[in-house]
């Protein structure tokens, strides 16, 4: 077989690319056909920025669902390695490829043989599941501290204002090689974090709907129990990990075993975010408690959760869902510069940051390993910031 | 030197003006078929409720109607060159030298950044190119003009340093700078306090005689208007719907809408029980949602179908006999101009019964630190509350006046228990409460006072539809016992407050001011109150929405005989729906009485000016003219002695200075009158009263 | 105004203190200092040699005094053999006379920023020499990326909604969703790669250490710059869109002052109050930057001795590279404290 030209590797990619392309336009279809009856939603496709933001992002996250849970678009084992392959061009076919295998590199190998183009589609698979999970689950935290803080205001205030201003003045990468490096994770001090950080959501749900429904003991009671128990058994799952410092539940019980470099980098990743988010919620959270309407709940007696999760956090959503998206974006660049420092997750994992390292070795002679990633966690961050630019603007039009 | 001499014709000349703006959808028409003249030395008062275009007239005169806006047909000349037709530089030429604006918010129309000097020193060093010590001289002079203390050191300011009425001041001077031909004023007391309103409407006036300035002046007191203007304008719905002199309009009006505007407001003479206000039915039109026809009909008495709705516009037409008096109606000449009030029904004067509420004494003090921004250890205490003690009786309603800082908004924290009492007691049916935070009060006392918010743009939380948000109310309240029980109270409650029960799925957004508020007050009823704080409730709303919410109001008192705290700033609405009145001022009762009692002399100084500076829309109506000194002082930094002696103009009437040494005792005048005065019982007793009506 | 600085720099203290004590904590876990021992004995020590020689090096104290210690608010430790006595404020080996000569506290209160196992160097002369080189990297960065980014976002708040506005503000989105090692990257594959061939910079910086030119130090500075230039810019833009709707600025116009002097003596100072604390609190996130920088273009500055540093456990200068990062967010956050007072008539008299 001849190497392909480049018309033929741009098609072949769009080929590949195919359930892709047949998901967003249906998406984009049916959000148009109803997008009057969506809410803030349906008015993201009044914006050009936002629609252009939102396919990019939609683009990222189908390739991720399709690579990662159904095995689609790659071509090749992400980790394979094909002999003679070492940084081939992109199009070089592949040698001695059998007859199921897929007969090119689309965009090359890298300089262990692998290929690029299989390498950077899966990589969108860990941004995916991470950053979005990883940004609600600051918010969580940052929603929970933050508007006890902007509400009450005084001396709690004054302590965790503190306590963020002092982790926003530590250099993230710092923060990064402390808490990430192998021997600190045999300490287990990522797992404590996690355990403590990971409860925010818990506490979260459970302040939410007590004061919500307190007022019906009735109904409250049995919907605690069963939001709790279920929500409590994930976060056992999620935190305790077999042979780590934290192992609480017993082996049968524990749903899913969350590999030890994901963890660490998810609670890093949430731990630099959440303060952030704690002095965005806290801003708003001191605003919209001059309103009467607050007012008016406490003259009827509502205790202060029900007013800052009913009446306060409702009204801070519009910023709250732009910086949401801004965060997103963020947090895959973070996970980028994890992987850029070779920090967490596997050598050998396909994520794009680790990929660009990789590259970036031997850019002043082969451009092709480190460019796709490079160009994909642009394209999902600018889209990020497309959407959440898109979303700003319709919602300050209401 | 007037730039008046070169031209002799009208000032403004406004031809068949339509305006609209342009937004994605559609096209928006803000003004239609827009005339007015405004002569030389003329005050041309434009009123109109919010929407009905009044600003967009000033705007557009000003040539200045954003990236949306468009003239899109008609013409406005001033001087008789065609304001639309000029270029850039010309406008600007024009702009602040010859027409200059005056608006609404002065902090905010001021540079945050840039010192008053400077500010002011602009105007003439653009359009005359004078040097800046000449400028300088300049902006020294007009700030002298405008009764300003230490113009030198106004000029060294920075705008936050300066009062709102300072401010306002400042922008009427920077207006005045080069003499316009032509000033038009958007609200420009909207965001002051009465007593200031008064005296800067004072300095306006006699500022314009002074200069010879012509002026467009906007906004929706005609109060105001009456005091200031030689003509008048009225607008609704994007159309001027009357046009002429003052007299003419107001005691000759010749429109449906003109006549319904002075039916809903309050004059003197008017009684909730003898003689109601008339509310205008139902809601002003939005600008894409019009009627065909007239713009008035569906809410007109006079609506005649198949006239009044064919879809072509209504003509001006003159009135005969008149001046330049001009109406929009096609049933002018049938319509009995001269026919009494249709007598809307006339209620009992219910007596108020056993005392429910009772203050003695009460006191609230904050400690505020010296400094906001660093903090540091200094703190200082503001007395927001002095030694308040009345009784409120049920189904009685007490207003309580005064101005900002006054410490009526204090009080109602602390009677909801949203803060507790410095001292004193505050008794609710034999049991103290001043010391009970609302978390720590059960749940019928907490149901048993309640209240009604100001503004209606805040009171719901927007993101809960109506009906959740009453049902939450009585789910706090507790209510009915099951969630179907709730709801139905819920629609009950709509149904008091005379809203369409489809109103409970409904958005906060989804609806206009006044029904705002109306959920605001039914939710403050969902537990049957006894006792509701009404916080200016209507002070924001439109005048033709605020006769039906006070109605409202005063018709669900009645039924439930609940005690009503009315806390209000404006005068013609508490002379109208109150039983007695509270006069406070700096945290101080100065006075308590009936409202006859509090409406006649013996005043209070304070109360007489606050008469005084009130505007009423009646032409009968003669008042004395007492324009308070200054501003009223910071509730931080409090003058000694009585509150008022700053300001007041018998202080020289009480011997040895014990103005400013003694906070004067409280006197009894009458049964239930209490003055807290040093004026001597002579004085008191001889004085005039403020607001006389001439015979009919 | 003093006492509002003295507070802050108390706070300042409070926040380093508790910053480095964390640094402390977790640079001296065990498996960390057992990983310190085995790099710097050997590699097959025994459980119990790794403990004495820990003890031998003062680390098997307790936290809390080791970090006195190294403040030097606790006496330094000392360790006695039959050969001689080691101890943290002697040089290698003394006499028990000569010790007892020495200073009893050596920390960082002392100006003793300890020795670093990396470089085989004091800390204190490896800091400062890095900092130098960082600090000309910065110096250039802030010099292209201020005026640029302002400028940028002037002229697209300017005027709301124009195509200028559209161009710039999304080309400062771009710069906002490009990260350094992303943009590094292009840059170096599309300038300097022999595989391109433009070849018009270096790929590395290593000669820009004792003599930065254009061509060797450009892109290092333009990839900072254009990461930090998207977030000033769009600020600036938002605050300046927000002052050009004021009411202020409408007075201004209807005063008849021209567009260019509304833009320049009405709308500038007060639009620019808000960009200036991103801009000063932009310096952390230029850390950062400068770390990846540094490290893709082989610029041995600060961020390349953090990398090193953290890498390979060398506490002390971990702890020294920590203060000294902890210091300049904490000064910026002051020095915009005060520009934001000093810019801001309303606070500033108030």
């Amino acid at each position: 077989m001849d190497p392909l030209g480049w018309g033929e590797i741009i098609a072949r990619v769009l080929w590949q690319f195919l359930p892709v392309w047949v998901s967003l336009v249906a998406l984009f279809a049916i959000s148009i056909a109803f997008k009057r009856r969506l809410g803030l939603y349906g008015k993201l496709f009044d914006s050009t920025i936002g629609m252009i933001g939102f396919a990019l992002v939609m683009f990222w996250v189908f390739t991720g669902i399709y690579a990662g849970l159904f095995d689609m678009i790659a071509t090749h084992d992400p980790l394979g390695q094909v002999s003679g392959m070492k940084n081939k061009g992109p199009g070089t076919p592949l040698q001695g490829a059998g007859e199921a295998d897929y007969g090119w590199y689309l965009l090359g190998g890298d300089n262990l043989a692998r290929d690029v183009f299989s390498r950077m589609v899966t990589g969108s698979w860990v941004v995916v599941q991470i950053a979005p999970l990883a940004t609600l689950f600051a918010f969580m935290v940052g929603i929970t501290l933050g508007l006890p803080a902007g509400f009450y205001g005084g001396r709690l205030d004054t302590f965790l204002s503190f306590l963020a201003n002092l982790i926003l003045a530590f250099p993230v990468i710092l923060l990064f090689y402390l808490l990430v490096t192998p021997e600190i994770v045999a300490t287990g001090v990522p797992n404590y974090m996690a355990t403590v950080l990971f409860v925010f959501p818990l506490i979260f749900m459970a302040v939410l709907l007590n004061s919500r429904f307190h007022t019906k003991p009735g109904f409250r009671t049995p919907l605690l129990i069963a939001v709790l128990g279920v929500m409590g058994w994930l976060y056992l799952s999620l935190i305790s990990e077999a042979g780590s410092k934290v192992a609480v539940l017993p082996r049968a019980l524990d749903l899913f075993d969350i590999p030890g470099g994901i963890l660490v980098v998810f609670v890093s990743v949430v731990f630099v975010n959440s303060p952030t988010v704690f002095r965005i919620v806290r801003g708003l959270a001191m605003d919209i408690k001059t309103r009467d309407y607050v007012a008016a709940a406490q003259t009827r007696g509502e205790g202060p959760w029900y007013i800052m999760l009913w009446e306060i956090l409702p009204n801070a959503r519009g910023p709250l869902i732009v910086d949401f998206c801004l965060r997103i974006g963020y947090t895959t660049i973070l996970l980028g510069t994890l992987g850029f420092f070779g920090l967490g997750l596997p050598p050998e994992s396909p994520d794009w940051g680790s990929t660009i390292n990789e590259g970036r070795k031997l850019l002043s002679i082969y451009l092709h390993p480190a460019l796709p990633p490079a160009l994909a966690l642009l394209s999902l961050v600018l889209g990020l910031n497309l959407l959440a630019d898109g979303l700003r603007e319709e919602s300050l039009k209401d | 030197m007037s730039k008046l001499a070169e031209y002799d014709g009208p000032i403004l000349e406004i031809d068949k003006l339509s305006i609209s703006f342009f937004t994605r959808l559609r096209e928006i028409p803000a003004v239609m078929d827009f005339s007015c003249v405004v002569q030389p030395g003329e005050a041309m008062g434009l009123v109109g409720e919010s929407g009905c275009g009044k600003s967009t007239v000033a705007l557009g005169v000003m040539q200045d109607l954003g990236v949306n806006g468009r003239i899109v047909g008609g013409s406005i000349r001033f001087k008789g060159r065609d304001l639309s037709e000029m270029s850039a530089a010309e406008l600007r030429d024009i702009r602040g030298n010859e027409i200059a604006m005056i608006y609404q918010e002065p902090m905010a129309s001021l540079n945050p950044a840039m010192k008053i000097g400077k500010q002011l020193m602009e105007v003439p060093m653009i359009h005359e190119g004078v040097g800046e010590k000449e400028a300088r001289r300049r902006a020294l002079e007009v700030v002298t003009d405008v009764k300003l203390p230490d113009p030198e050191r106004i000029l060294k300011s920075y705008p936050h340093q300066l009062s709102g009425g300072q401010q306002q001041r400042i922008v009427i001077a920077m207006a005045l700078m080069s003499k316009p031909a032509l000033l038009i004023l958007d609200e420009p007391t909207t965001a002051l306090d009465v007593t200031v309103e008064a005296a800067v409407v004072e300095l306006v006036k006699d500022l314009g005689k002074k200069y010879g300035t012509s002026m467009l002046f906007i906004s929706h007191n005609l109060g105001l208007v009456l005091e200031t203007c030689d003509r008048i304008c009225v607008m609704y719905s994007g159309e001027a719907v009357e046009t002429g002199s003052i007299a003419d309009v107001f005691d000759k009006m010749q429109h449906p809408y003109t006549q319904a505007l002075f039916r809903s407001i309050p004059l003197p003479g008017a009684d909730k029980n003898a003689r109601p206000l008339k509310a205008i039915p139902g809601n002003f039109p939005l600008p894409h949602e019009r009627p065909p026809g007239c713009n008035f009909g569906p809410r007109c008495d006079y609506f005649a179908k198949g006239l009044c709705d064919i879809d072509e516009r209504v003509p001006m037409v003159d009135i005969a006999g008149d001046d330049r008096h001009r109406s929009r109606c096609l049933r002018i000449d049938e319509i009995d101009w001269h026919a009494p009030v249709e007598a809307s029904q006339t209620t009992a004067r219910t007596e108020p019964g056993n005392v429910v509420l009772k203050m003695d004494k009460l006191k609230k003090y904050y400690e505020v630190a010296a400094n906001a921004l660093f903090g540091g250890g200094a703190t200082r205490v503001v007395k927001a509350n002095e030694e308040l003690s009345f009784e409120a009786r049920e189904s009685e309603t007490l207003a309580i006046v005064g101005e900002s800082g006054c410490g009526k908004s204090t009080f109602a924290k602390v009677l909801m228990g949203l803060e507790t009492a410095t001292e004193g007691q505050i008794i609710l049916d034999n049991r103290n409460i001043e010391a009970t935070p609302i978390q720590a009060r059960d749940t019928k006392t907490v149901a048993d006072v309640q209240m009604v918010f100001q503004n209606p743009f805040d009171t719901l939380n927007p993101s809960m539809s109506v009906g959740r948000q009453i049902i939450r109310a009585l789910e706090i309240f507790r209510v009915g016992r099951t969630d179907a029980e709730r709801r139905e109270r819920m629609l009950q409650l709509l149904d008091l407050v005379k809203l369409p029960r489809a109103f409970a799925d409904r958005m906060p957004r989804q609806l206009s001011g006044g029904q705002k508020q109306r959920v605001g007050i039914a939710r403050a009823f969902a537990g049957g109150a006894r006792i509701v704080v009404a916080d200016e409730p209507v002070s924001a709303l439109d005048v033709s929405v605020q006769a039906a919410v006070t109605d409202l109001l005063m018709e669900i008192q009645r039924e439930n005989k609940t005690t009503l705290l009315f806390i209000s700033h404006d005068l013609s609405i508490v002379r109208y729906l109150s039983d007695r009145v509270m006069v406070m001022y700096l945290g101080h009762v100065v006075e308590l009485g009936t409202t006859e009692q509090v409406f006649a002399p013996p005043y209070h100084p304070y109360t007489e000016a606050l008469l005084s500076a009130v505007p009423i829309a009646d032409t009968k109506v003669e008042k004395t003219h007492i324009v308070l000194e200054g501003d009223i002082p910071s509730a931080m930094n409090p003058p000694t002695g009585c509150p008022f002696q700053t300001r007041c103009r018998w202080k020289d009437q009480v011997p040895g200075g014990l103005c400013e040494k003694e906070v004067p005792p409280q006197r009894t005048m009458a049964e239930g009158h209490q003055v807290k005065c040093h004026l001597s019982d002579e004085i008191l007793r001889g004085m005039e009263p403020v607001i006389k009506v001439a015979a009919e | 105004m003093g006492l509002f600085i003295l507070r802050r720099v108390w706070v300042m203290v409070l926040t380093a203190l508790c910053l480095t004590f964390v640094v402390f904590f977790l640079t001296n876990l065990y498996p960390n200092l057992e990983k310190l021992a085995k790099t710097q004995g050997n590699m097959r020590m025994t459980d119990e040699e790794v403990a004495r020689w820990l003890d031998n090096r003062g680390y098997g104290a307790p936290i809390l005094s080791k970090y006195g210690q190294w403040l030097g608010v606790w006496p330094g430790w000392t360790h006695e053999t039959e050969r001689g006595v080691t101890g943290r404020c002697i040089d290698g080996l003394a006499t028990p006379e000569q010790a007892a000569g020495a200073p009893r506290f050596c920390g960082v209160i002392q100006g003793d920023w300890g020795y670093s196992t990396v470089f085989r160097d004091e800390v204190s002369g490896i800091v400062g020499t890095r900092l130098g080189l960082t600090g000309k990297l910065m110096l250039w960065v802030l010099v292209l990326m201020v005026p640029a980014a302002l400028a940028v976002g002037v002229l697209a708040g300017m005027r709301e909604g124009s195509a200028t506005d559209r161009t710039l503000s999304t080309f400062s989105i771009a710069t906002t969703a490009t990260p350094e090692y992303v943009s590094g990257v292009i840059f170096i594959a599309i300038f300097a790669s022999s595989a391109v061939g433009l070849k018009w910079f270096k790929g590395t910086a290593t000669s820009a250490m004792e003599d930065a030119n254009f061509e060797n130090f450009f892109l290092p500075v333009l990839t900072i710059a254009l990461y930090g230039m998207g977030y000033i810019a769009r600020m600036t833009r938002a605050s300046m869109t927000e002052v050009m709707t004021a009411q202020y600025v409408r007075t201004a116009r209807l005063k008849g002052v021209s567009f260019p002097n509304i833009v320049m003596k009405h709308a500038l100072r007060n639009a620019l109050i808000a960009p200036f604390t991103v801009i000063m609190l932009q310096f952390p996130w230029l850390l950062n930057g400068v770390v990846i920088v540094e490290t893709l273009f082989n610029y041995k500055g600060f961020g390349w001795t953090l990398v090193q540093a953290a890498g390979n456990n060398d506490i002390e200068l971990l702890l020294a590279v920590s203060v000294v990062s902890v210091i300049v967010v904490l000064v910026t956050q002051l020095i915009s404290d005060i520009g934001y007072v000093y810019l801001n008539p309303r606070i500033r008299i108030s």
